[in-house]
Parts: structure tokens; C-alpha cells; sequence
């Protein structure tokens, strides 16, 4: 990422806020800048603004304060260049579902005043794997399926920039694995890939991240250095009495904060207050079995987690 | 890595493709109306509606929409049995308009006989009917209609006393020929219904529902169309790609437009075949009025499309309009019979105007010049309508 100057972003958000009627604020004067070349992630639970963002830079819908800006073209003035230079995919699946899967990217090959064959060796290793259901109707693919051609629509007449709204929302977790490494080679091809997700898991995928939460950015940065900056002491505790550890833990003092994570308890502790010696300890003469307290380095759902703590303490 | 270096402008390079093809303006309606005729004709559904609707409309509608009262049921209570009461009932039995279906020893039998609904319109003659005509030259007969239905109500009766105002003049040139006491009527009116010698009330109905059927199709199907779109979210990715929103919208109205003006021939077709009526006036006049009458209710459907949100509020919306502009057009009940206001708020349907210059020109012969206020109306519609199809449609953008 060197070399490129200040002005040459392939998104800059200064300011930027919508509210919906009544008065619902989806996005609160956010600031967001994106250099080119990389996956960037937009990570934050349902109803964060993550569409809405999308749909602003996408020139969908106008913002109601502030400026963004997409490959150095304004959303306001300068969207028919932007129009031309994205490809977009909506997070509900939007193609012609009554088209067949040649017919849907032959038309949007077309209205974007090009050929499948021009474009062909950019989408060919995604669309090589739904060639063979090519004359079946979209409506009549997998969930997968749709997914690569959405994206092989997306790509078809080589945008800049491709911004995916929560395109692994739904998909299994082969498929997931599968559409990140699709990513990864498009990012090879140079194209900028800006993509939201609500699966925190995927934030490590990505070059760097934005942790969205109530229309404002909690943090900017690579995955990794939000995981380094990640201050508490953090432990994994296992427990037979699942329903009762939470309020057992939150009846101590020393636990800053403790939140279900897949099968186990994630529980921080500010300054090593409490050994995991000692919390077993207590947990076990609250009356818990089978009990387990690990430390272990974060992750980007713990930062999100620790973040969105801090956020509504202010 | 080189790649990586350049600076984002020269890689992006917007006017690339401006050079070539411009997606905004026309160039892509093309391609956009190959997709939705591939769209329509695979929808096996709509094409069915399309076909059926017409004809099962035109084959159906004009024998209903019809306000002649036939087989009225009747029950009669004869309280004469004279030969000039059974003959004075056999009379009107023989008209045609009423079927006998009971007769009854007294009122309160016949009265039951409506109250179950077995007959429409009660008949008493008296006592001494016979008599009474012979010596006073006058007798009473007691007619009693049910108007729970009013119209059947009202005509059928209308229908038995024309019947017995022809009897009594029967009775009396039979009876009393020569006698000077009685006048005769000194004169007979014998209508002549122009246009419509025999009153069908299917002649003036057809041209009406021909219309309205071309209104829904080329109205109300491009504008759900739209709506669908919106619906299932794929507006939105055509939304994303530089192609223009007029061109989008011509390539949802012109396939509608053009089938609309097919099924509008067929009609015209269906309506020789099965009733074997052509237009007196110029096909090529109900075409030109078509064509504007089109464009004022696909701009109507469009209004709707920008305002709906999903296929349910537009079919409701549209529900609204159409039964109003059908209420209001004159095609079941002549607007200069109804309360003055309503006359005026006819004036806002703009199914009116096409009615009433298709039934001129389909029944009557009229030319352009005899209809032109109507042409003018209909182009004032079709102009207000798509300006504020246009206006919205920005506005919500």
C-alpha cells in the first residue's frame, strides 16, 4: 500500500449521515477512507448501516450530510462514472430469475455495452463452475449457485471496484470458504473488493476492517492490529450449568464483562484481577461441574465485543 | 506489483467505454426489450390472462351488462276466473317477459311467494274484473313488484302495466267500437331507436369493454411489472449499471403497448365473429384514440408504480381507479341520469371519454372532427398523467 497519495482512495466517506423517516439514524457522520487493492471488510450485526453505506456509495440512495466520494468520483454529481466502474451485489439475490444463467450475464454483459467473451478470463475460474447449468433458469440454481453468478454478473464488465453486500449471509461454510478464496484472486486481478459481513470469523479474510455498530465506526484497521490493541485479560470458560454462568460471573467484581461465544463463555478481566485459578475457584462453589477456565488471545468478535461496551458506556 | 503502483485514475478510466456505447441513452433499450419479451413470453401465465381474458370478457360481459328484464317470475291471484281474466293473463305470459310460476287463492299466499323469493312481481285481479269492464268501461288490477333488486323491480312492473295498457286499448277497440263515449288515443307512438334499432344493450356495451381491456393491459401490466421489479429486488440492480431510467421504463410500457394493440385487433375480430359487428366509422380513428388513450393509462400505471411498494398496494390502488373510471364512464348507467356532482366528477375518468368516442364511432360513424373535444381530453390526461409519472419518479430517486 505504498506509494498511493492521499487523494487516490477508492472510497472517502467525510461526514456522511442518513436518517430514515421518523427518525431512525442509520449512519452517524461517519468517516471512512478505503485504499485500492484490498479486501476490506464492513463487520457489525444486522441494522449496523452496513447496507445503507453500501447503498449511498452505490449511488442508490442519496446521504443526507457529508460527502463521499468512490474512485475519486462524487455519488452526487459524478454517478454515472461510478455506475460504470462498480459491480455491486446486493445482499438479496437479484437477477432475473426467470432469465437462464447465460441470459442473465449476456443482458448485464450488454448493458454495460460489452460481451461475456471481453471479459471472459476475469470471471472464467467463477463462472466455469456454473457453465454447465448454463441454459437453467437463475430461480432454478442452488443458493450457492446464484451466489457465483450474482458474482460473475458483478464482474462482467470488469469493475474498478466491487462492493458485495453480505454476499456469505445464508451460504454453508464450505461455500463461504470457497467465495473468500474467490475474493482473494480477484484481489490479484487488482480489483478493490469492499464487502460487509455479519460472521466475525470472516474479518481475519479481509486487509483491513471497519467494526460498525449503530451507524458509527468503532475502529478502523487491519484485523490484526485491533486484535493487538485489545487490552483485557481474556478467559474461555466451560461450565455443565451453561444458564447460570453468566449471572455467576457477573456477580464478580473482577469480570469486566462476560458474553456467550459459540459453545463456551468469553469473560474479560481488567489487569489480571483474577487468576483463572481462582475464578474456578469461585465457579466451583457456586456450584459448577465439569469446569474449564482458559486463558486465550482474542479475537475480532471479542474486540467487537469489548468495543461495543465501551461505546455505550460513553 | 507494477500494478499496484499506478496511480487509480489511469486505471480507472470512465470515458473508456462513453467512447464506444452509451448505456444511458438509447442504445441499450434494445437489448433491454429482448429481455422482457424473453420474460413475457416465458411467462405462460400472463399469456394465458392476456388471451383468455379478452375473450371470455367480450363472450360473457355484453350478454350481462344487459338491463332488459326477461323471465320475470309472476304469481298471480285471480279472483274473476272470467274469460276476460284468463285471457288478460294468458296475454301477458305470451309477452315473454314473465313466467307464470304460481297462482294463489290470496294476497298473503302471493306475498309468500316473494318472500321466498319465488316470484318477482305479484298480479291480483278482483272480483268482478269481467264486470267491471263490461259496465264502467274501468276495473282495478293490483300489480306488487319486490325491488329488492331495483331495476328488475321497476321494469318488471313497467313491463305489466305496458301489457295491461295494451289490453284495455284492446278490450276497448274490441268492445266498444262505434261507442263515441269512449276516445280512442288519438295517437300511437312509434319509436325508432337510431344506431341501435333494437335496443341491444350489447352493442353499446362491446365498444366499452374493448376499452377497458385495452386500459388494464396496456395501463395496469407494465406498471405491476415495475412494481414486481421492485418487489424482487432486481430494479435495484439495474439501478447500479449506467443504463438510463427512461430507457428502462420505454422497455417496460412498449411490449405492453404493443400487445395491448394485438389484443385490441382481436377483439375487434372476436366481436365480428361471435356478433357479427363492425364499426360503422374508421378503424383507423378508434386506433388514433386508442393510442392516446393508452398512453394516459400506462402514465396512470406508472403514477402507481412509483408510489407502491409491493404488487399488493399497486393491485389495490389500481382496483380503486378502475372501478371508479368504470362507475363514472357511462358504461352501465348513462352519466346524465346521476346527481349533478357526479356528472362533474365524470369528467375525471378518462375512460369516459374513450367510451363515448368509441361507442360514436363503432355505433354511429363519427368522424375526428365530431369527437375532437374528447381526443383533446384524452391527450390532457395522457400529458398530466405522464408529467406527474415523471415528477415522481424523480422525486423518490
Amino acid at each position: 500500500m505504498t506509494n498511493i497519495q492521499e487523494s487516490e482512495w477508492a472510497v472517502k466517506c467525510e461526514k456522511l449521515s442518513k436518517t430514515y423517516k421518523p427518525d431512525i439514524q442509520a449512519l452517524k457522520n461517519i468517516d471512512l477512507k478505503v485504499s485500492p487493492h484490498q479486501i476490506f471488510g464492513i463487520i457489525g450485526p444486522d441494522g449496523a448501516g452496513k447496507t445503507t453505506l453500501f447503498r449511498i456509495l452505490t449511488t442508490l440512495i442519496l446521504a443526507d450530510e457529508g460527502k463521499a466520494e468512490v474512485m475519486g468520483c462524487d455519488v452526487v454529481t459524478e454517478y454515472e462514472k461510478i455506475r460504470r466502474n462498480i459491480g455491486y451485489m446486493p445482499g438479496r439475490f437479484s437477477l432475473y430469475q426467470d432469465l437462464t444463467v447465460e441470459e442473465n450475464l449476456k443482458f448485464f454483459a450488454s448493458v454495460f455495452g460489452t460481451t461475456i467473451e471481453e471479459n471472459y478470463d476475469l470471471i472464467k475460474s467463477i463462472y466455469q463452475q456454473i457453465e454447465p447449468f448454463k441454459n437453467r433458469r437463475a430461480g432454478q440454481l442452488s443458493g450457492g449457485m446464484k451466489q457465483k453468478l450474482a458474482l460473475s454478473c458483478a464482474l462482467i464488465h470488469k469493475p474498478k471496484l466491487l462492493i458485495l453486500d453480505e454476499p456469505t449471509t445464508g451460504v454453508d461454510p464450505v461455500s463461504r470458504k470457497e467465495f473468500w478464496e474467490m475474493l482473494r484472486q480477484l484481489k490479484e486481478e487488482g480489483i478493490t473488493i469492499l464487502v460487509s459481513t455479519a460472521y466475525m470469523d470472516e474479518a481475519s479474510l479481509c486487509d483491513a476492517i471497519a467494526l460498525i455498530l449503530d451507524g458509527e465506526f468503532l475502529k478502523i484497521d487491519t484485523p490484526e492490529n485491533i486484535v493487538r490493541q485489545f487490552e483485557p485479560t481474556l478467559y474461555s470458560i466451560r461450565s455443565l450449568q451453561r444458564s447460570k454462568l453468566l449471572t455467576d460471573l457477573r456477580g464478580l467484581p473482577a469480570i469486566d464483562s462476560c458474553y456467550a461465544f459459540g459453545e463456551s463463555t468469553h469473560a474479560t478481566v481488567i489487569h489480571n484481577q483474577i487468576s483463572p485459578e481462582a475464578l474456578k475457584k469461585y465457579l466451583s462453589e457456586k456450584g459448577h461441574t465439569d469446569l474449564e477456565v482458559v486463558p486465550i488471545a482474542p479475537t475480532v468478535e471479542d474486540c467487537f465485543m469489548e468495543l461495543s461496551k465501551q461505546m455505550h458506556q460513553n | 506489483m507494477n500494478k499496484r503502483n499506478k496511480n487509480i485514475k489511469d486505471i480507472v478510466n470512465p470515458n473508456q467505454l462513453l467512447s464506444r456505447f452509451n448505456p444511458r441513452g438509447f442504445g441499450a433499450l434494445k437489448f433491454l426489450l429482448e429481455k422482457e419479451f424473453k420474460q413475457i413470453l416465458r411467462n405462460k401465465f400472463l399469456i394465458r390472462v392476456i388471451i383468455f381474458l379478452p375473450l371470455i370478457a367480450l363472450s360473457l360481459l355484453p350478454m350481462v351488462a344487459n338491463f332488459e328484464i326477461k323471465n320475470n317470475n309472476l304469481a298471480v291471484i285471480d279472483n274473476d276466473h272470467s274469460p276476460s281474466s284468463s285471457l288478460f293473463i294468458r296475454k301477458i305470459v305470451s309477452s315473454g317477459h314473465f313466467h307464470l310460476v304460481s297462482v294463489r287463492q290470496n294476497y298473503n299466499d302471493a306475498l309468500n311467494d316473494i318472500e321466498q323469493d319465488r316470484a318477482d312481481v305479484i298480479l291480483e285481479i278482483p272480483a268482478f274484473f269481467e264486470k267491471d269492464l263490461m259496465t264502467t268501461y274501468s276495473a282495478q288490477v293490483n300489480v306488487t313488484a319486490n325491488a329488492v333488486n331495483a331495476v328488475k323491480g321497476a321494469l318488471g312492473s313497467g313491463y305489466l302495466m305496458q301489457i295491461i295498457h295494451n289490453f284495455s286499448n284492446d278490450l276497448r277497440s274490441r268492445f266498444m267500437a262505434g261507442n263515441s263515449k269512449i276516445q280512442t288515443p288519438a295517437f300511437e307512438i312509434v319509436p325508432r331507436y337510431d344506431f341501435n334499432p333494437y335496443l341491444e344493450y350489447k352493442f353499446s356495451m362491446i365498444p366499452a369493454i374493448i376499452m377497458m381491456i385495452l386500459g388494464m393491459i396496456s395501463g395496469f401490466l407494465p406498471a405491476l411489472n415495475i412494481v414486481g421489479e421492485k418487489e424482487k429486488g432486481t430494479i435495484e440492480q439495474m439501478n447500479v449499471t449506467p443504463v438510463g431510467r427512461f430507457p428502462v421504463i420505454l422497455s417496460k410500457l412498449i411490449p405492453y403497448w404493443i400487445i395491448g394493440f394485438i389484443v385490441l385487433t382481436i377483439c375487434f375480430i372476436v366481436v365480428w365473429i361471435i356478433y357479427d359487428m363492425v364499426s360503422v366509422g374508421g378503424y383507423l380513428e378508434i386506433y388514433l384514440f386508442a393510442t392516446v388513450f393508452v398512453l394516459a393509462f400506462s402514465g396512470l400505471g406508472l403514477i402507481i408504480s412509483n408510489y407502491a411498494n409491493t404488487i399488493q398496494q399497486a393491485m389495490y390502488l389500481m382496483f380503486f381507479f378502475v372501478i371508479n373510471f368504470i362507475f363514472l364512464s357511462g358504461l352501465y348507467t348513462p352519466i346524465s341520469s346521476t346527481p349533478e356532482w357526479v356528472q362533474t366528477m365524470s369528467l375525471f375518468s378518462p375512460l369516459r371519454y374513450m367510451i363515448e368516442a368509441l361507442r360514436s364511432i363503432y355505433l354511429k360513424g363519427s368522424h375526428f372532427g365530431d369527437l375532437w373535444t374528447k381526443f383533446a381530453a384524452l391527450v390532457g390526461f395522457a400529458v398530466f398523467f405522464n408529467l406527474w409519472a415523471i415528477l415522481s419518479y424523480r422525486k423518490k430517486a
